[in-house]
């Protein structure tokens, strides 16, 4: 059987995606070493507090030897632009999630809204990449 | 309508410690989510989960600190203060208490967090290469 462990969002900022995923979403660190044989490479994971066994990898863009700079160039103007991946996140309750979340500070581009699978909103980590937060009705 | 069960009220007060651990939390806190005074709120806690608020929340703090310790490389300090207390020296007490061993000598019982890391091969057949390279075949390519 395969399952998800682990998935990569592209950050411009580890230290400030950690605030954000930790003190402003409510997950935890999973992981957070600095590996000095590797070019201090940084190996960034955190996840929802229920699922200890599903993480995000908050992974800088790389440089050269791992991105060309044309590449790191390319991937800075998707996520600016939002396109550099989403993350569907659910909840027991969208409006509950939504006032928690706005009280630490998130910002939502999309309010909770009737749709026809529940009640979905959204908002962007501070790397721009897009995150949902939906409350999924029952089939 | 049949009434609440007390322990709904509760429950808010334990899901709260649960999800807010990492900020200057206390019971007074705790007590205001479950709309009761602290010190009744402290007595019906106890007799509903077997262990005082206090408690509750300070082996949830260590709980994370030690898993804290196992997986990152962060300093006992900014584990302290990451889990939401906020003097080394009492952490360090309660977590001597908890796990009859001091932070670090627990920390030193497990494998290094970085060899424990998932970092992907791609990552490390990259970084691992050397980054300056002077071999004698670009000096004759450039001179070609």
């Amino acid at each position: 059987m395969i399952t998800i462990g682990t998935t990569q969002l592209w950050v411009h900022d580890q230290d400030e995606a950690l605030d954000f995923w930790t003190r402003k979403v409510g997950m935890e660190v999973r992981q957070d070493v600095t590996v000095p044989e590797l070019g201090n490479f940084r190996w960034l994971t955190v996840g929802p507090v229920g699922q200890p066994d599903i993480s995000i990898v908050l992974m800088a863009i790389p440089g050269p030897p791992l991105m060309d700079a044309e590449t790191t160039d390319q991937v800075r103007t998707l996520m600016a632009k939002g396109f550099a991946g989403t993350v569907f996140l659910v909840t027991e309750d969208c409006e509950a999630s939504y006032e928690e979340l706005s009280g630490r500070g998130v910002e939502f581009t999309e309010k909770p809204e009737e749709r026809p699978y529940g009640i979905d909103s959204g908002f962007r980590d501070p790397s721009g990449n897009s995150i949902r937060l939906t409350q999924v009705k029952p089939f | 309508m049949s009434p609440v069960p007390p322990a709904r009220y509760l429950i808010r007060a334990k899901d709260l410690a649960d999800s807010r651990y990492a900020e200057p939390l206390g019971v007074a806190d705790l007590a205001r989510a479950a709309r009761l005074s602290p010190a009744h709120f402290s007595r019906e806690f106890r007799r509903e989960f077997g262990e005082s608020p206090h408690q509750y929340l300070l082996t949830r703090r260590l709980e994370r600190a030690a898993a804290l310790l196992r997986r990152t490389d962060w300093t006992v300090a900014d584990i302290c203060f990451a889990v939401g207390l906020n003097s080394v020296g009492s952490f360090t007490t309660s977590f001597r208490r908890m796990f009859e061993v001091t932070p670090t000598a627990y920390r030193a019982a497990f494998p290094p967090a970085a060899a424990m890391a998932l970092v992907p091969g791609c990552v490390v057949r990259a970084y691992g290469r050397p980054q300056h390279r002077t071999f004698r075949e670009d000096s004759s390519t450039a001179g070609s």
